[in-house]
């Protein structure tokens, strides 16, 4: 019945205090206690009263919003001088004092000069009241003009696509074009031809020609070369509300783009395409549980695929892994159902590639990575059992006979993925405070940093250009606040100086001291979410790696293990697992 | 053309000086009030003791003879000592003396049954309990509501203020512990208990257990009650009783509740086997059977809930099954509870006038002419009907001088052509074929977009604001263009042809006009018939009238004291009505200054007011969440229509007059027969105040907008259709709702962050909606 509501209304009183304050504020010095107490439950009294009347005029103002004119007619109803001029720039502009023991509120007053009054100038009129006709509904259909809101709100996307059935079965037609709204209502009454039409998906429906273009600039945007305009198409995606017609063509761009760039290992291009994901994720308009069955195989396939780009030993294709895990995460975490069980089968489809002895080491670390983003309590049950095993398996690698370059990457990032190193104690209980659910990323970061640090032993590598990887501090400062920017892109730094395995420890524990210093700071001020897992460092496609994307169908001239078959079937194995409908187009 | 006769402006002015002696009752509680309160202390220091009431009645009786020297005190205790048979040629009130005069008796003699009884039946002629209603009658404020001062010493009964929670107790147990088919029906008693015993704790200075009793049981009343509790809670002191209009209306109006015959024997004795062969009888076995309740009750040291159910429940008894709990909740809600049965038996002529007759090749045709041939009504002029179907009266129509109504003039006759050629034109709608809905956006009107109306024929708009301005817009290329000046006026050459678009001020020519003279908000704005003039509400007490031609202010009717919620022109123009924070209704004619009807009745203030198509009704909707039918002839109230959970907001009538559509803040449209006085339909889908309705130009759709920002169409049709009314229905009221507001609504269409405040069916039935953006 009621008994939700309701607080303890009847108590609600003013303080005694105030009221003490109040009275020697017009010259009353010792008030009684007693007098005190009768005088604030008397002055709650009138003015719940007075808010209650305030509230008639409220609701017959067609306003949702109480006023001050609101609580003057109030007054006036009550035969009381209303407050005049009672007017203020800010919502509560009353300051707070304390000292004595005592606290106190009070308006602040300033002085004025007048002549500054005088001198500025007349602020501009305000608009004179006009009307505007537009057409809300033109024979039940409500047109799409930006005088109406956008067509669809989430609801009613999530209600189409989690009870598709409603909308298909003739029998119940009626309530499927209620649920559907405005729109297919005039289509309901032609019968059921109409109704077996609403079938078909919106990817059907026709984009006016506006749209067109706007989808054929924020695509060109997101995996083009300039990185302003990319920021700005990944803003508008990630914040238009009127995306959700465009949606099943940027789901098919996402995965289409996908399936050719790994192909081609394009690292860049990956990346891009990931942020957009990303992008469209942000979007809290947007329902993609439609669009998963695209875009989840996509996103896996940027975690554990064998090859992401051309040079695996020099291109850090593990920030991508680690990004694209991170948005699975995510999706699970959103769009994970009993009746999906999105979380279970990408779960799964990790676990079954891990275990698996000839896996690849990349499509190893993927797998790790993308179950430790996965929670505490996948990591205690999946993972830890395995670190004996895997242990060996990466002792095996580092001290057995030299097999290759890369597995011998490989097994380092593994490691420095696994690896619980004492430092991680220390940047945890700076990070701790903020909440105990990160630990997958805690037991990540810290341990690839203290790596670095402390591991003399790692054979030394070909440094890459020191020019290669730009820290944006800036960004890292920003990203505790927006998600979106650390979102974009890419590369943990603690990853990247894995991967490139510097050859003198030295310079690495130089460059990276500071950076701890800034994540604990940043992390602290989090508040228990996730976004700031690591510093994040833009990494620019290098020239290298750039004219390489010129010439796409090349083979590196460094990956040796992996060829494009290989690949193709590696990921085949990865969509078939984690596919959430049942309805995966093959790759 | 002078709409009423003298003898009843009169009658209007009597009643009117009986609710100023009502306030004046209010004024003088500050004077009394600190006696009955040194009575009840006094009484409750010996109520434990078994013959308290005994001690307490001669209290009281003292505390009268003190202040005996006032007459009103002297009425008082006349019907305190339960002197209710001499008390009959105390005009005051007959009712609040019927009501309280049981009371005394009861707390008079301790268990004597015989005494009783004779006490009860010399009460009987006064009050026969449950049958004969008090009249309902126009301007009943007066004489329906007791003085302030015996409102407030009834409250000076009183028991152990701790025991309190424990009658409550018992009584929910008791009721929980019925069987199924009663509980639903007698929980109805819960809320009126909880409010009048908190009531009667915070009178007797009870402070602390008031506030435990509120605690502990406010949470059990139904969550549609929630607003009234809030203005309760804050009620802690007997101080606060005093002005606070919420409480007096409790106090003043009997809570009427409806329990079938089988229930109420159920709480009467407790054991139904019983109790159901002796209800069958007559009047002296009811005696009776209201004595076996007392005697239950006392069974139980339950004598507060007696007295509370003496003195301030009207408790209709019917016979027929008990209703569900969803029945129930269908019709409950209102500040008093349900309406009464017999307040809805009076019949309403809900038909339409006939049109006059005129041809469309327009002859100069009497238009008194008996030939009726077509159309229906005015709003409603079809091609189609033209023949048959109406030509004979409608029988449920009113006589068609039953109201004087203005003669048509010619330019009135034209503009009916007119409306006949449009309606020729007319969309027939249904759910294949749903309007157009055109948008008018109030743009940079930051939030004071207060009310808005069309004129009939779709060509102006006029918005009233917060700033107490109402402007008018012409949506049509034709601009709005002032008389000219009389000495300019003087110049015309008056035979010529074109003598009417000679007047008009060219230079004056713009697409709107701004008409200044309110000083408050603007609530209420209501365009002529004939789009000569315009009313307008506003928060500054007065309702006034502008000419469209000069653009200027005609007269301000001053009768409200209070902020004029709501203002509506007849649809025959002349007559209009005005409704506000005074609870009380006006009926106005243009040209007299003083109100010829004043219908009083509503305990909170009015919300909303509509006419019906025929202007013989009047509806009008309050913030006590009842809606009101009155008889503009007689001023009588002729329907009460409960079931709404807020103030209401919104109202409308099916072109047909047969039924009526009403909105509140709890986002639920209610349908209504007029003629049964029948809650027909439930529509739910709204989330906010619904501040719009309008039935299509066939009736066939309702539209209604609301502050949740969507206009929805709703089929009427099918939802009249659904309801099936068997004479049991009709004569219990009884109805089962069917529960088919999802089939029924027809579409939903979201505006951008603008609430919808007004709509309006063209004649073509084009749907136009306005609100103001809010960015």
């Amino acid at each position: 019945m009621a008994e939700e509501r309701r607080p303890k209304q009847c108590t609600v009183v003013l303080p005694t205090e105030s009221m003490k304050a109040m009275a020697e504020s017009i010259g009353v010095g010792q008030l009684q206690e007693e007098s005190c107490a009768a005088l604030s439950e008397e002055v709650s009294y009138r003015i719940k009263e007075i808010a209650q009347d305030a509230l008639k005029f409220m609701h017959h103002g067609k306003r949702r919003k109480l006023t001050t004119s609101d609580i003057d007619h109030a007054l006036k109803l009550k035969n009381v001088e209303p407050l005049y001029g009672f007017q203020s720039q800010e919502f509560i502009p009353f300051r707070f004092a304390s000292g004595g023991g005592r606290e106190l509120h009070f308006y602040e007053e300033k002085e004025v000069d007048l002549s500054d009054i005088i001198n500025t100038p007349l602020p501009r009129v305000p608009l004179d009241v006009s009307l505007k006709a537009h057409w809300l509904s033109i024979e039940g259909v409500q047109p799409a003009i930006p005088e109406n809101p956008p067509p669809a709100p989430k609801e009613q996307q999530k209600a189409e696509s989690t009870e598709p059935l409603k909308v298909v079965k003739p029998g119940q037609e009626e309530e499927g074009s209620i649920q559907k709204g405005q729109g297919a209502i005039s289509a309901e009454a032609k019968g059921k031809k109409e109704g077996l039409m609403r079938m078909k998906p919106r990817s059907t429906h026709e984009l006016s020609v506006e749209q067109q273009l706007y989808y054929k600039e924020i695509t060109e945007a997101c995996v083009g070369s300039c990185e302003a305009k990319r920021a700005e198409a990944l803003q508008s995606i990630a914040t238009d509300p009127g995306l959700y017609q465009m949606l099943p063509r940027f789901s098919t761009f996402i995965s289409e783009g996908v399936r050719v760039n790994v192909v081609q290992n394009n690292l860049a291009l990956l990346i891009y395409l990931m942020r957009m994901v990303k992008a469209l994720m942000d979007n809290p308009t947007l329902y993609l549980e439609k669009y998963l069955h695209e875009l989840i195989p996509a996103v896996v396939t940027c975690i554990v695929s064998k090859q992401l780009c051309l040079r695996p030993d020099v291109d850090n294709h593990w920030a991508l892994r680690d990004f694209a895990a991170r948005l699975m995460a995510q999706s699970c975490k959103t769009f994970s159902t009993t009746t999906n069980n999105i979380q279970s089968r990408i779960t799964k489809t990790f676990t079954k590639s891990w275990l698996d002895e000839k896996t690849q080491w990349t499509t190893r670390y993927g797998c790790i990575a993308g179950l430790s983003e996965l929670g505490p309590d996948v990591i205690k049950t999946l993972i830890l059992p395995r670190l004996t095993v895997e242990g060996a398996r990466i002792k095996a690698v580092s001290e057995g006979p030299v097999v290759s370059n890369i597995d011998k990457i490989g097994a380092d990032h593994v490691q420095s993925l696994l690896l619980p190193r004492p430092t991680l104690t220390v940047s945890q209980s700076g990070i701790g405070g903020s909440g105990g659910s990160r630990s997958p990323s805690i037991i990540k970061v810290p341990s690839s940093l203290t790596l670095m640090s402390t591991r003399p032993g790692t054979p030394t590598q070909p440094s890459p250009p020191a020019t290669k990887y730009i820290v944006m501090a800036t960004s890292a400062g920003a990203s505790s606040t927006q998600q979106v920017l650390d979102g974009s892109l890419v590369i943990t730094l603690s990853s990247s100086s894995g991967s490139s395995v510097t050859s003198t420890v030295a310079s690495a524990t130089s460059t990276l001291q500071p950076l701890v210093k800034l994540e604990s700071r940043a992390a602290s001020g989090l508040g228990g979410s996730r976004p700031l897992q690591k510093y994040i460092v833009v990494s620019l496609p290098t020239s290298a790696s750039s004219s390489l994307e010129s010439k796409s169908g090349m083979l590196p001239p460094s990956s040796s293990s992996t060829s494009p078959i290989s690949l193709e079937a590696g990921m085949k194995m990865d969509h078939t697992g984690c596919v959430p409908n049942g309805t995966l187009l093959p790759i | 053309m002078a709409a009423v006769q003298d003898g009843q402006l009169n009658l209007e002015v009597e009643k009117d000086i009986k609710t100023e002696i009502t306030n004046d009752g209010s004024g003088n509680i500050n004077a009394n009030s600190s006696s009955p309160g040194s009575t009840s202390s006094g009484g409750k220091s010996k109520s434990p003791a078994g013959s308290g009431e005994d001690q307490q009645t001669l209290l009281a009786v003292l505390q009268f003879l003190k202040r005996n020297k006032l007459t009103e005190s002297v009425d008082i205790l006349r019907r305190e000592a339960g002197l209710s048979a001499d008390a009959d040629d105390s005009p005051v009130s007959e009712s609040a003396g019927a009501g309280s005069g049981g009371v005394p008796s009861v707390g008079a003699d301790g268990g004597d049954a015989n005494s009783l009884l004779s006490r009860v039946s010399i009460a009987t002629p006064v009050a026969p309990p449950a049958t004969a209603p008090p009249k309902v009658v126009a301007a009943s404020g007066g004489e329906d509501q007791p003085d302030v001062n015996v409102v407030l010493s009834a409250y000076s009964q009183q028991g152990d203020p701790v025991l309190y929670p424990l009658y409550y107790n018992g009584l929910k147990k008791f009721i929980e512990s019925v069987l199924d088919c009663h509980r639903a029906e007698l929980s109805q008693v819960f809320y009126p208990l909880f409010v009048h015993m908190y009531l009667e704790l915070v009178y007797n200075n009870h402070e602390n257990e008031a506030k435990q009793f509120f605690e502990k049981f406010s949470g059990d009343q139904e969550c549609y009650y929630e607003e009234d509790l809030r203005i309760l809670s804050s009620m802690s002191k007997k101080e606060h009783m005093k002005g606070n209009e919420t409480m007096l209306d409790f106090r003043t109006s009997k809570f009427v509740l409806r329990i079938s015959r089988d229930s109420y024997q159920v709480s009467c004795l407790g054991k139904p086997e019983m109790s159901r062969s002796l209800w069958q009888l007559t009047i002296t076995y009811r005696m009776l059977s209201y004595q076996l309740l007392k005697r239950h009750l006392q069974e139980r040291q339950n004598n507060q809930i007696w007295n509370i159910i003496q003195e301030h429940l009207y408790i209709d008894i019917f016979d027929g099954m008990p209703r569900s709990k969803s029945q129930i909740d269908a019709m409950s809600g209102s500040l008093a509870g349900e309406g009464k049965r017999d307040a809805n038996k009076a019949k309403v002529f809900y038909g339409l006038l006939k049109e006059p007759e005129i041809e469309v090749p327009l002859d100069d045709e009497d238009e008194e002419a008996e030939n009726e041939e077509g159309k229906p009504k005015k709003k409603k002029p079809k091609k189609d009907s033209m023949g048959s179907k109406s030509k004979k009266q409608d029988p449920n129509a009113p006589q068609q001088t039953r109201i004087p109504l203005p003669e048509l003039k010619d330019s009135d006759k034209l503009d009916k052509i007119m409306n006949m050629k449009e309606a020729t034109k007319k969309i027939r709608l249904g759910p294949d074929n749903l309007p157009s809905i055109c948008f008018y956006s109030f743009l940079n009107a930051y939030q004071g977009l207060t009310a808005v109306d069309f004129t009939d024929d779709s060509s102006l708009i006029a918005g009233g604001f917060a700033d107490s301005t109402v402007r008018v817009w012409s949506v049509t290329p034709k601009k709005l263009r002032r008389v000219k000046s009389a000495a300019d006026l003087s110049n015309i050459d008056k035979e010529s042809d074109d003598v009417l678009e000679r007047i008009m001020d060219e230079k004056t020519a713009s697409e709107s006009k701004i008409l200044y003279g309110h000083s408050g908000p603007v609530y209420g704005i209501s365009f002529s018939p004939d789009r000569n003039y315009l009313l307008s509400s506003s928060e500054d007490g007065t309702v006034r009238l502008w000419s469209l031609q000069t653009f200027t202010c005609l007269v301000g009717y001053k009768g409200h004291n209070y902020p004029v919620w709501d203002t509506q022109f007849s649809p025959y123009g002349y007559y209009f009505i005005s409704g506000g924070h005074d609870r009380v209704a006006r009926l106005w004619a243009t040209d007299h200054y003083q109100p010829l009807r004043m219908f009083a009745g509503h305990l909170a203030d009015i919300t909303c007011t509509l006419f019906h198509p025929n202007s013989n009704y009047v509806a009008t909707g309050s913030a006590d969440r009842t809606i009101r039918l009155w008889d503009v002839l007689t001023g009588n109230c002729v329907r009460i229509l409960t079931g709404h959970k807020g103030p209401i907001h919104s109202l409308a009538f099916s072109p047909n007059g047969k039924f009526m559509a009403s909105g509140a803040t709890d986002g639920r449209v209610l349908l209504w027969d007029v003629g049964h006085g029948l809650m027909v339909g439930e529509l739910k889908g709204h989330t906010d105040t619904i501040y719009a309705l309008k039935f299509s130009r066939d009736g066939e759709i309702l539209a209604s907008g609301s502050m949740d920002n969507t206009v929805k169409l709703w089929d009427t049709l099918k939802a009249f259709d659904d309801v099936e009314l068997d004479d049991f229905t009709a004569a219990t009221g009884h109805i089962h709702l069917p529960e088919n507001s999802q089939e029924l609504l027809l579409g939903t269409y979201m505006t951008k962050s603008t609430p919808v405040i007004h709509l309006h069916f063209t004649r073509r039935n084009l749907l136009l909606a306005a609100g103001a953006y809010n960015p």
